[in-house]
């Protein structure tokens, strides 16, 4: 018998539909703080509060520092606490996504990627979830509107699984996916079943069993909840598979680590995270040239050291496209993780960085087929290639 | 109304073997509060003194339910709370009353926690918030902030040879918390434990937030003895430096019209004042007399204008 949910489409942007799946999902606490490109998010679900059709009660935080640290509150005393966010806001955010995932409270945030200021700017780039790649939060990547609105469920089981029990970031392209209008599959409400219902093990509500949450850790214990903490990580990987194929009975879509476009007999390829994963797949389906391969990165926490290996063996010349730069680092923060995954490996392509897209310039199949005819000429010659490049940017 | 005898026979909900300084009046002052609670509380606390002293991991003072996440938000985390709690009570999933009480210093509230007090007390969540004022960052070591009074030395105001001391004056938070119109707002002291309860039982006792700034004297940072505490809060109701009074639903009350001191035997026994002693400081002394007669003064108004 077929598990899939019934679905409808529907014409909606990434903030709608992740609005539409808090909606289904009913969280017992939303407290947001709007910030341009999530701003629908918040606006979208307030009607969704004052309409009656969802019993969350929302908190219309006072800043994006408070409406963390409410969901945090919320989370411990055993609420399904969700939030979202962007570029300042998630910076302001910062110092709690750190007590968030140490308290190891499985929050869901939106976040809609956007260049961090100065100078500001309100277009999309990932330097704001990139720069808290280490602030122990699962982090999620979307390409379109519909994998923003799928990754949404998913988050959900993923971070309460109690291997796991840790806070999960959906990331969606600012203003691309926030805001462009796409066809996409709305479930019917059978999806809350799905993600089923929050249960925390020592509630702050349980006032016969009184916890203390957050206490002072020094030299004798700080350390411990840390590799805990590494270790929840780690253990997200199996569950994240599980509830991908649990998600694609479903719905028939597939979700992993990664995704593999052309990648059979790819001999050149580029290593994508979000929306300009669609632009090259489009430049691809027009190429029809099966040496050209494509590797979308789905979580980037977990990082997915082995599978990435698996699909670039046989590669010649691989180029990481990074929309978040790293001053004075070695390259973009993807190129540096997926190089230092290749290390080990005896017969590595050579790997390039390409630095793109950041404030929000466009990049387009023209740019992103300038990147394969490089890759060519790259895996044809014996020299060692210029490691950190830009693409589409004054001053080449 | 509290009753003592009953209260006396009361569970301690906050331990000792906590690691808080003899003579800390933030101790005192949390018992009492716990004592006088009627229902269940769950807790939330900033960092600062009582967080740090009291849950060093592995043990913990607490007996009731506690969070503390961050510095400057006490408030928003309990607003996060009480919400889950509102949220699972509508649907079923609880049904018993619940207080929330969030605990944070002066350096927690008058300043860096400010507007996530502000946020929560506008957005009318159920809580009793506490400061704990002992007027200075004590946690890092006696730094000024904005509830430190004219002249007092800190690390940050020290006693120089060109400024000597603090030298603005003390912000008067519970006007602006009185401006936020929450239902309850009062000043208590620890040496007046019988009104500072009963305080804490009303505040408890409305629907949204109440506002309730406690006086906590620190020995260590105000360079005064560790026996004289209790002794020290109450001069300073009685030298109308900290007055006691209330206002509810908008109208104010003072609970105690003390037969005033003079200002000296309140800063005397304390060595963070000791600079104000010498001859030639002593206009200094006469104006922290005059500052806290006219905030007495326009308290007085206050009470004659409504």
């Amino acid at each position: 018998m077929s598990k899939m949910i019934m679905s409808k489409p529907m014409a909606l942007n990434g903030d709608e539909a992740i609005t539409e799946a808090w909606k289904q999902i009913n969280p017992d606490v939303v407290a947001s703080y709007p910030i341009t490109p999530q701003t629908i998010i918040v606006e979208k679900f307030s009607e969704f509060v004052h309409d009656g059709l969802v019993e969350t009660e929302f908190i219309a935080a006072e800043s994006e520092h408070s409406a963390m640290s409410a969901c945090i509150g919320a989370a411990a005393a055993g609420g399904r606490a969700m939030t979202a966010t962007a570029s300042q806001g998630f910076a302001l955010m910062w110092e709690m996504l750190f007590i968030a995932s140490s308290m190891r409270l499985p929050i869901v945030m939106a976040v809609a990627n956007r260049a961090l200021s100065g100078p500001i700017n309100i277009h999309c780039d990932h330097s704001d979830s990139m720069g808290g790649r280490d602030s122990g939060w699962i982090q999620l990547y979307s390409e379109n509107v519909q994998e923003a609105y799928d990754n949404v469920f998913q988050a959900v089981r993923i971070g309460e699984d109690k291997r796991v029990r840790l806070p999960v970031m959906v990331c969606l392209d600012g203003f691309t996916t926030s805001h462009g209008v796409e066809r996409v599959e709305i479930f019917d409400d059978s999806i809350r079943n799905f993600v089923g219902e929050y249960h925390i093990d020592h509630s702050l509500l349980d006032v016969d069993n009184p916890v203390t949450y957050g206490a002072m850790n020094l030299q004798n214990y700080y350390f411990e909840q840390k590799r805990q903490q590494i270790e929840a990580m780690n253990n997200s990987r199996p569950v994240i598979k599980e509830v991908g194929k649990a998600f694609e009975e479903i719905s028939g879509r597939k979700y992993d680590f990664l995704e593999a476009y052309n990648m059979d007999n790819a001999e050149v390829a580029l290593v994508v995270i979000g929306s300009t994963a669609g632009t090259v797949k489009a430049l691809l389906d027009e190429e029809k040239d099966s040496r050209l391969g494509l590797l979308k990165m789905r979580t980037f926490r977990p990082f997915p050291a082995e599978e990435l290996i698996q699909h670039l063996r046989g590669c010649k010349a691989v180029a990481i496209l990074d929309r978040a730069g790293s001053y004075g680092g070695v390259g973009g923060p993807v190129y540096s993780e997926v190089r230092s995954a290749l290390y080990d490996e005896t017969e590595k392509p050579h790997i390039v960085s390409y630095i793109y897209g950041l404030g929000g310039r466009d990049t387009t199949k023209k740019m992103i087929k300038s990147v394969y005819t490089d890759l060519d000429s790259i895996a044809k010659s014996k020299d060692t290639p210029t490691p950190i490049r830009y693409l589409g940017v004054r001053g080449d | 109304m509290v009753r003592l005898k009953e209260i006396a026979g009361s569970e301690e909900l906050f331990t000792s073997g906590h690691r808080l300084c003899t003579g800390c009046a933030e101790a005192t002052v949390v018992r009492q509060i716990l004592h006088a609670a009627e229902n269940p509380v769950v807790v939330a606390n900033a960092t600062g003194c009582l967080e740090v002293a009291s849950t060093i991991y592995p043990y913990s003072a607490w007996k009731v339910p506690w969070i503390h996440s961050a510095f400057e938000n006490a408030a928003a985390t309990m607003s996060g709370v009480e919400s889950a709690y509102n949220a699972l009570k509508r649907k079923g999933k609880i049904d018993r009353k619940i207080d929330f009480i969030a605990f944070a210093g002066d350096g927690g509230t008058y300043d860096i926690g400010l507007q996530s007090l502000s946020g929560a007390l506008e957005r009318g969540h159920r809580m009793l918030y506490v400061c704990l004022d002992n007027e200075a960052y004590m946690n890092t070591g006696i730094q000024r902030s904005s509830a430190t009074p004219l002249r007092a030395w800190t690390t940050t105001t020290p006693v120089g040879e060109k400024i000597k001391g603090k030298s603005e004056y003390k912000k008067d938070l519970t006007d602006i918390i009185v401006a936020h119109g929450v239902p309850y707002v009062a000043q208590a002291s620890p040496s007046h434990f019988m009104d500072l309860m009963n305080k804490v039982q009303k505040a408890l006792r409305v629907e949204g937030p109440s506002f309730l700034n406690i006086f906590a004297p620190c020995p260590r940072g105000w360079r005064s003895e560790a026996e004289i505490s209790i002794q020290l809060s109450r001069i300073a109701v009685e030298t109308n430096y900290w007055p006691l009074f209330e206002i509810v639903n908008g109208t104010w009350k003072i609970n105690l019209k003390p037969r005033q001191k003079p200002i000296e035997e309140y800063l005397k026994p304390q060595k963070r004042f000791s600079h104000l002693f010498k001859p030639e400081n002593k206009w200094m002394l006469e104006d922290i007399q005059h500052t806290v007669d006219k905030r007495w003064e326009k308290l007085l108004k206050k009470i004659d204008n409504q």
